[in-house]
């Protein structure tokens, strides 16, 4: 017998009610009941980062929640970011410093990046070592990481001080 | 979907979570999710019931009183990390917890959860057996007990909680007077759970000798071990590297396994290695420490 809950969060502002059986993680949630594919699944069971998704502006691993436990939180995903057409800072500095090859990865870097760029608001400018912690969560199989490091450089320490 | 089906509780206080627990034989406690959801998803579980304390706040929080920090179970590790309560008063766990996974998985992951799990080598394990903690363990009908974490442990990722019973809140005696910590581990990759962790405690009389000491040596059995030898040779005795390094020695001697990563001997020559240099951290940051209440 499919036990069957009725959950209301926020996805990216959004409001959405729907009812999800207990034990559909909220990656699959995103990705199945709302369409929202831009969060990827690789390891599932909480290694990858990939489908990292911010939950009331903490990061974590969709894999590892059920979508039940997002009742009530407001849930941020990749497709909260910028448009294809109108890319936010972060998102156009991974492509100009090729931060991204096969993209798989990308979106889990992006919203793990997202948080740590907003709690970091008004505090000095990271150093590498810094961002490489906050990145050691999420795995690329394909850049090496030294040119994710080098946008999220380019991001919080812009060149000449500008924002 | 992965995990097999389950009937999800969501209860609002720990009173309905223990009822829960004693009415469902067959039921899981989820804490922050961060080994327990792993397990579901490889149906390495399949529980009947999941009883989620995701909703119970009355199980999370910080606070020193009468030389003793509490905290509750389901404090998240993410907020042990920046919480100016534990800084002051067990630094010690702070740099653990540092060590434990990552950001995404430290925002979730409580320190109740890990101790739960009981791997052999997590970090937040061998930082409590450094410090002595004790375990509430309660259940439906008002049962409480109280667990020395040197009893914790039932085997391989199996702590010693009975059925129907939960562990609620953990206490970490504090140390009076001047003293430092250490913590250091050996991973493969940065996140990992550690090879070898060693969590160090020295304490130092007014002359500057050491008056009390405490190591534990994670990644080496069910449970981290306290190597009395090593600990009887630094009380009395002068901080010096000569002095670390001899007792580290000691440290080698520990019962170790091997397993498909490494050997025990490399096991043993970790943990000498490790304990020196977790000792010459703590003699290296010395710190005065008379806890008062806060909060």
């Amino acid at each position: 017998m499919k036990d069957i809950t009725t959950v209301r969060l926020t996805v990216n502002g959004e409001a959405v009610e729907r009812a999800v059986e207990s034990r559909v993680s909220l990656a699959d949630f995103l990705r199945d009941d709302l369409r929202l594919t831009g969060t990827h699944l690789g390891c599932e069971h909480g290694v990858c980062g990939a489908c990292t998704v911010l939950v009331d502006g903490k990061s974590a691993r969709a894999c590892l929640m059920l979508a039940v436990q997002a009742d009530g939180a407001a849930v941020r995903t990749v497709e909260g970011l910028g448009t294809p057409e109108n890319l936010n800072p972060l998102q156009r500095a991974m492509m100009e410093h090729h931060g991204l090859q096969c993209g798989f990865c990308t979106p889990g870097m992006l919203m793990t990046l997202t948080e740590f760029i907003e709690q970091r608001r008004d505090s000095p400018p990271p150093s590498e070592a810094e961002i490489r912690e906050v990145l050691s969560g999420n795995i690329c199989r394909c850049t090496g990481y030294q040119t994710i490091v080098d946008a999220v450089m380019a991001v919080l320490n812009p060149p000449d001080g500008a924002a | 979907m992965k995990p097999a089906p389950f009937k999800y509780h969501a209860p609002r206080t720990t009173g309905d979570a223990l009822r829960l627990l004693a009415d469902n034989g067959d039921a899981c406690v989820l804490a922050g999710g961060q080994s327990l959801m792993p397990m579901l998803n490889f149906r390495l579980l399949a529980p009947a019931h999941v009883i989620d304390l995701n909703r119970v706040p009355a199980l999370a929080g910080i606070r020193v009183e009468q030389n003793v920090l509490h905290v509750g179970a389901m404090t998240r590790q993410g907020d042990l990390e920046t919480s100016s309560v534990v800084r002051d008063a067990a630094p010690l766990l702070q740099a653990a917890v540092r060590q434990v996974g990552h950001r995404q998985t430290r925002n979730r992951g409580t320190l109740g959860g890990s101790l739960c799990h009981l791997d052999p080598a997590a970090e937040l394990v061998t930082a409590a057996m450094a410090m002595d903690a004790t375990l509430i363990a309660e259940s439906a009908g008002g049962g409480t007990r109280r667990i020395p974490i040197a009893a914790w442990s039932a085997g391989y990722l199996t702590n010693a909680l009975r059925p129907g019973e939960m562990l609620t809140a953990i206490e970490f005696p504090l140390w009076r007077g001047a003293q430092g910590h250490g913590f250091v581990e050996f991973a493969r990759r940065k996140g990992d759970f550690a090879i070898i962790g060693v969590a160090t405690l020295l304490a130092f009389d007014a002359a500057g000798t050491i008056a009390r000491a405490a190591v534990a040596i994670g990644g080496c059995g069910p449970l981290p071990q306290r190597p009395a030898a090593v600990e009887q040779a630094l009380i009395g005795q002068r901080p010096s590297a000569p002095l670390f390094k001899e007792a580290a020695r000691l440290a080698a001697t520990i019962e170790a396994h091997s397993d498909a990563h490494v050997r025990a001997d490399y096991r043993r020559h970790l943990a000498r290695v490790l304990t020196e240099r977790a000792l010459a951290e703590a003699a290296n940051r010395v710190h005065d420490a008379g806890h008062g209440a806060s909060q």
